[in-house]
């Protein structure tokens, strides 16, 4: 008969390690394992839609820059947050961001509402020098975004790397008419990556985020991701008694 | 210290390096009894609230929330932090509700002979500004010259009564300026220049302000089209009035020298504005909300009638 002896673990260093990382990662895969699984957490919402192709790339420079060190994308179910930042966010909103930017550190404000509430003009020179808009601030200066061209050269290359983790980026024809189904044709063109490099430009064109149509700067980018952000669910269309069955 | 007694301790029976002993001391009963309460305390935190995932949906406890949702039918679902909101919100709504009642039914004129609604106004007003406006029109509502317009003086590019200013916050603004160094000549613009600059009574040569009040009024440049013929402005489309001192885009008082106040006018006029821009705010805020907001903004020291 087997004869299980504590002693073994206690010698043997190696299966000391391998047992603790079992009973560590039980409790891992308990928590978040089902996470996987449970289909009703994830709020059923029109609008959510994978970013485009300037915007993917504005929210690559806010990684690049680390924003997410200082600002969380995360609106908590608490008053104080209500009252300050908008409604609370929910899963359906981040779910097609790789990763995402959750977060409870916060020296800035959260940023999932900040789209649309100021002016592009606003952004521009708060990123130049965020003192001059706001006195008391502590943000760092990013005079270079306005000034360095933005690299989009391999754009369609980052979206096939996102469309292999699931965001719905359409690269065959098939793929185009199922996010014409799920989208509209609007956001379908934007999402189909042979057009990437093109849908970029005209945006930054169209949009003039950093008042200079003449080029397609980091600012373009980084300004049209943030004017993007928690804009894309009309609330004034749901129950907020839907989503409480979401949690 | 205590003396300690004299005890016979079991050792776990292992020996390493032929002497090295452990002792195995059992843990004290209070602190087992407090390790057994927290195991039966996650047994009750499992019943009460969401806990475990089964298949597609997760167990969602026996605990519940009641509030009242946007419709005013009262709801009981389980526990949830998201229900709990909608709770804390329902207190801090009852409490606030008579005032924006109060404001919402009241004419702007009343709410500021009233003292204990102006008093509401000013500290709730503060907050959704500080909030909101204050980023870009800074904390007093001075503005910033150059980027956004003072709300604390009498000078309104698109009107300063009580229902533009509503107007503003609730539909946003787009300010608009063309480019005219597409369509003048060099000459040209600093002609209209020096007229612009004598308008509000800076120093300007006169040769330049005649040629420049022609085109002012004529059909080359017709600025008279927007900012009329007067160069007051008109409120209706938000052209800045040029004839008074107060100047939001080119920064001609900070400038020490006459010509260097011409060549701020000159940069504006030559590369004109798309700039200007006002967020609309109904989305964001409510409507008492955006009606209290306008009643201190008025109140900011620049209101008109």
């Amino acid at each position: 008969m087997f004869n299980f002896k504590h002693e073994w673990i206690e010698k043997n260093v190696g299966l000391m390690l391998i047992a603790t990382m079992v009973a560590i990662s039980i409790g891992g895969l308990v928590e978040i394992a089902p996470l996987f699984f449970i289909k009703e957490t994830v709020e059923k919402v029109d609008g959510v839609r994978p970013y485009t192709p300037l915007e993917s790339r504005g929210r690559d420079i806010y990684v690049r820059e680390g924003c997410y060190l200082c600002h969380s994308q995360m609106i908590r179910p608490f008053r104080d947050e209500a009252l300050r930042y908008g409604h609370y966010s929910l899963s359906a909103e981040s779910r097609y961001d790789h990763p995402f930017q959750w977060g409870s550190k916060r020296t800035g404000p959260d940023l999932a509402r900040v789209g649309m509430k100021y002016s592009n003009d606003w952004h521009v020179q708060h990123l130049i020098d965020p003192k001059s808009m706001v006195p008391p601030s502590v943000m760092p200066r990013y005079p270079w975004l306005l000034t360095t061209a933005l690299d989009y050269s391999d754009v369609a290359e980052r979206l096939k790397a996102l469309r292999q983790v699931g965001v719905p980026y359409s690269l065959t024809q098939g793929e185009y008419d199922r996010n014409v189904k799920d989208f509209g044709a609007d956001v379908a063109r934007t999402l189909h990556i042979p057009d990437a490099q093109k849908n970029l430009i005209a945006q930054a064109q169209a949009g003039n985020f950093d008042g200079d149509r003449s080029n397609v700067s980091e600012m373009d980018a980084l300004v049209a991701y943030l004017q993007v952000l928690g804009t894309m669910v009309d609330f004034s269309k749901y129950d907020n008694d839907e989503f409480v069955k979401f949690r | 210290m205590s003396q300690q007694k004299p005890q016979t301790v079991q050792t776990t029976g292992h020996v390493w390096d032929e002497d090295l002993q452990e002792y195995n001391n059992p843990l004290p009963s209070w602190w087992l009894m407090g390790f057994y309460a927290t195991v039966v305390m996650s047994l009750i935190y499992w019943m009460i609230y969401p806990a475990w995932p089964v298949g597609k949906h997760f167990t969602t406890g026996f605990g519940t929330v009641t509030y009242v949702n946007d419709k005013g039918v009262e709801k009981s679902p389980h526990w949830s932090t998201r229900a709990q909101l909608m709770k804390d919100m329902n207190e801090a709504e009852k409490l606030q509700k008579p005032y924006f009642d109060k404001v919402a039914a009241t004419s702007f004129e009343q709410i500021s002979k009233d003292p204990e609604l102006t008093s509401f106004v000013n500290s709730a007003g503060k907050a959704i500004f500080s909030d909101n406006c204050a980023p870009c029109h800074q904390s007093g509502g001075q503005g910033k010259v150059g980027y956004f317009p003072n709300l604390a003086d009498d000078d309104w590019l698109y009107g300063g009564s009580h229902d533009k200013i509503q107007e503003t916050i609730a539909k946003g603004r787009n300010g608009y300026m063309p480019a005219f160094k597409e369509v003048l000549s060099s000459e040209q613009l600093d002609n209209l220049a020096h007229y612009v600059a004598s308008l509000s009574g800076e120093k300007a040569d006169a040769a330049r302000v005649r040629a420049g009040d022609a085109l002012f009024h004529g059909d080359a440049a017709a600025c008279y089209y927007c900012h009329d013929n007067s160069g007051k402005g008109r409120q209706v489309i938000g052209s800045a009035n040029l004839t008074d001192k107060i100047w939001l885009w080119a920064d001609v008082p900070a400038q020490d020298s006459a010509e260097d106040k011409v060549a701020a006018i000159r940069q504006v006029i030559a590369n004109g504005l798309n700039r200007g821009v006002m967020p609309a705010w109904e989305t964001r805020l409510k409507p008492e909300q955006i009606k209290l907001l306008t009643a201190y903004v008025h109140a900011l020291g620049g209101g008109a009638k």
